[in-house]
């Protein structure tokens, strides 16, 4: 058996291939971008021709992975945890429609927000679809996992989600891999013909099958050996450990072993016998869950009138942020080492934009255009460029959620904040800032679209941008007046040449397009060590 | 055996080189390993650290417990002090660069950093930019800091030396070379100074 160090999200890449995936579809965003990056480069997906390439958003890739199983093959969807907000649409009519080909799709939840907005939780998701949810604890569950999640899927007809943290998909272990990978399917589309018409009448019908297999979920998530029912002689206490914090739990004993009864979850919908039996044969339950009290919350019900439940709900566990060692052994009742005490000399050292990053001209130039207004008009968007909010810049004035910059700017105008700024990234634009620009053309909105492209999804690391010489076009196409679309540089040498355009346009009352083109630093850098590596090659082949 | 390593710096400075030599001399010992790593967002001249765990017997948590870093290994003096709750206070050794990265206009005094650094029972601070220079490249700075923490960090200095030479080779015979002398001054220096 070959043996890999994998990150978390390179062991569900591996996975996905040694499973047989014809195509992986996603977004990027942290901390799920390694997995499609993983297969893109991958040579096993090359020979394979795995289709890989990146998804205008998560909506796009979820509907094209749900294409691909639809024609019979297996098919994986990628995102971070919101990306699942944009794709809930499909992602929920898939578990109606069910699935063909093999569907996973991968939500990666970022709990104390390293690098989100906020913590939700995918299990949530998974519920609220009802299909199965597979949420491992290690790099190896990871790798194994996937396949079983495709197996699965193709098993009981229906999408199944798989949910990581930060932690797992971040960090890096050995994961044996497999020495029988499977075959891609063939084509083959599905033997119920009216399957993916979500007519009422079909829609009733396969509504009915979904909730008909509830039961089987239940029944597989008791048998597959990803849940994991470990007895104890301690009665006084009850443990059920959830995807990661299992390993947070075994970390506190000495050769891992638990006095206390454990029931170790990493299959949803919990089994209900298997719950049944800890709790029966214990005094008190504590749970531990990385994200939101799911599973603490069921056991506890409404009134929470049965056997004493401990968790993040009684601040056993703190109600938010990621779990670790430290609180785990603190909710155990254990003692905890401090190590010493930070210095009084520490400071903060938060991300910055890069020397000679495009956007920090393209703001300059802005904040001296808005300085003769109020503040609060500068809606932002999602990128590196959001970075800008912070000093020295202090540019913007709000970041929701991918795509809000223009539709907020459109209701701010709406209700008589005008100007009204968007400023957008141009992997955002293509993301869902081109439906809104539609909008506010047909509102006739006097606001100006910022469209900062630095032809790259810089945030995540530089993936490739839907948006790349497509931008103009799309503008144009959407309907915005050619007059008032500009294409600047933003450079320092040229900012009282670009601080002329923003304002005509600013002052314009109607939509205006200002597309500030210049490529990120980090990129350019790349792609140049790139070609003088392929010259130097060259050159040697060559002679 | 078993080490909890914590490994500082500030985004680029090639952190996650230095986990990857340790990671990959400890799999040459047949050791077991988990390695956190920090991406996306944090990497923007902000700080960035690693977990690394390597044991003889397998690993549960990604995560190092609070107060139980046996090593910080630090490429710039700030970063370092960032993790004093993480060092275990009984045997914990903190090995750091003495060169600032000052990309932050509040940043301290280096002589009050370097105070409360000198407060612990066990440390190693080292101008590492001075010594990789000495040594042909100041690129090499980070491996220099990792040579003086090798010491600590109970593998085999052979097993270090074959991981660099696995991972420069790539790069050419010069980077290799470069490389295990600036692990080698490194070294020389803690052992001279502790
Ligand atoms: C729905 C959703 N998907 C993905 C992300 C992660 N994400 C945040 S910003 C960003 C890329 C932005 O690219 P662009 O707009 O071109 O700006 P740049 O970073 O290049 O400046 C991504 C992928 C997110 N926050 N929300
Ligand atoms: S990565 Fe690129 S876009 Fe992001 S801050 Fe750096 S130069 Fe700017």
């Amino acid at each position: 058996m070959e043996k890999l160090l994998l990150l978390g999200d390179e062991a569900i890449a591996q996975g996905a291939l040694d499973a047989g995936i014809s195509g992986v579809y996603a977004y990027p965003g942290t901390p799920s971008t390694e997995i499609t990056e993983y297969i893109q480069s991958s040579k096993q997906s090359k020979e394979n021709t795995v289709r890989s390439l990146w998804s205008a958003n998560e909506k796009t890739a979820m509907e094209t992975a749900i294409g691909m199983s639809y024609a019979g093959k297996r098919a994986m969807v990628c995102m971070k945890h919101v990306g699942l907000n944009v794709a809930a649409d499909p992602f929920i009519n898939a578990s109606i429609t069910g699935a063909n080909g093999g569907l996973v799709v991968v939500s990666a939840d970022d709990p104390s927000m390293h690098s989100s907005q906020n913590e939700q939780d995918s299990r949530f998701y998974g519920k609220f679809a009802q299909i199965p949810v597979m949420e491992p604890s290690n790099q190896q569950e990871a790798y194994d996992m996937t396949r079983y999640a495709f197996e699965l899927s193709e098993k009981m007809g229906v999408p199944v989600l798989m949910r990581v943290t930060t932690r797992l998909a971040h960090s890096r272990s050995i994961v044996s891999r497999t020495d029988k990978p499977l075959q891609q399917n063939s084509l083959r589309l599905p033997s119920s013909p009216k399957q993916y018409i979500l007519l009422p009448v079909n829609a009733r019908k396969q509504y009915n099958g979904l909730l008909q297999k509830q039961d089987i979920f239940e029944q597989d998530a008791a048998d597959s050996g990803y849940n994991v029912f470990i007895d104890g002689d301690d009665k006084s206490l009850g443990i059920i450990a959830c995807g990661l914090a299992y390993n947070y739990l075994i970390e506190n004993f000495p050769d891992f072993k638990i006095p206390y009864p454990v029931l170790k979850i990493s299959q949803y919908p919990i089994p209900a016998d298997m719950v049944k039996k800890l709790v029966d044969e214990v005094e008190e339950v504590l749970v531990m869950e990385e994200g939101y009290p799911l599973v603490e919350e069921l056991l506890r019900g409404l009134l929470n009138e049965g056997k004493k439940i401990r968790g993040r709900m009684d601040g056993s566990l703190p109600r938010a942020g990621e779990l670790n060692p430290k609180l785990v052994a603190k909710s155990l009742g254990m003692e905890v080492h401090n190590g010493f005490d930070l210095p009084g000399v520490l400071v903060g050292r938060p991300p910055l934009l890069c020397d000679g990053c495009p956007h920090t001209d393209s703001f300059l130039a802005l904040n001296e255009v808005m300085k003769k207004y109020s503040r609060g008009r500068v809606f932002s968007d999602i990128g590196c460029y959001t970075l800008s909010a912070l000093p020295p810049l202090e540019s913007i004035d709000t970041c929701v959620d991918m795509g809000a910059s223009i539709t907020m700017a459109i209701g701010a105008a709406d209700a008589g904040l005008v100007p009204s700024i968007a400023v957008i990234g141009d992997s955002t634009f293509t993301h869902s800032g081109m439906t809104g620009l539609l909008d506010a053309v047909n509102n006739h909105s006097p606001i100006t679209v910022f469209i900062l492209d630095n032809s790259t999804t810089a945030m995540t690391g530089g993936q490739h941008s839907s948006a790349l010489n497509r931008l103009d076009d799309i503008v144009k196409g959407v309907g915005v007046d050619p007059e008032h679309i500009h294409v600047i540089k933003p450079l320092r040498r040229l900012h009282e040449e670009n601080m002329k355009i923003i304002k005509k346009e600013v002052e314009y009352e109607g939509v205006s397009v200002v597309i500030a083109r210049r490529e990120c630093v980090q990129t350019l850098a790349r792609r140049m060590k790139l070609k003088a590596l392929e010259k130097k090659k060259a050159k040697q082949t060559a002679s | 055996m078993k080490k909890d390593i914590i490994i500082s710096g500030v985004g680029g400075q090639g952190i996650l080189t230095i986990a990857a030599t340790i990671g990959t001399a400890a799999l040459i010992e047949g050791l077991h390993l988990k390695q956190s790593e920090v991406h996306g967002m944090a990497q923007r001249g902000g700080d960035v650290q690693a977990h690394l765990r390597i044991s003889s017997g397998p690993i549960a948590s990604d995560l190092i417990p609070e107060g139980e870093a046996d090593l910080i290994i630090s490429v710039e003096p700030l970063e370092s002090l960032r993790y004093f709750n993480m060092l275990n206070t009984d045997t914990g050794w903190l090995i750091t660069s003495m060169n600032p990265y000052n990309n932050i206009s509040n940043y301290p005094q280096l002589e009050e950093i370097l105070n409360a650094i000198w407060k612990l029972p066990r440390y190693v601070t080292i101008d590492a930019e001075k010594v990789a220079k000495d040594q042909g490249s100041i690129k090499a700075a980070n491996i220099v800091v990792l040579g003086a923490a090798s010491p600590f960090l109970g593998l085999k200095y052979t097993s270090l030396e074959k991981a660099l030479e696995k991972m420069f080779s790539r790069k050419g015979q010069d980077m290799v070379t470069l490389n295990l002398k600036a692990l080698k001054a490194g070294k020389n220096y803690t052992e001279k100074h502790t």
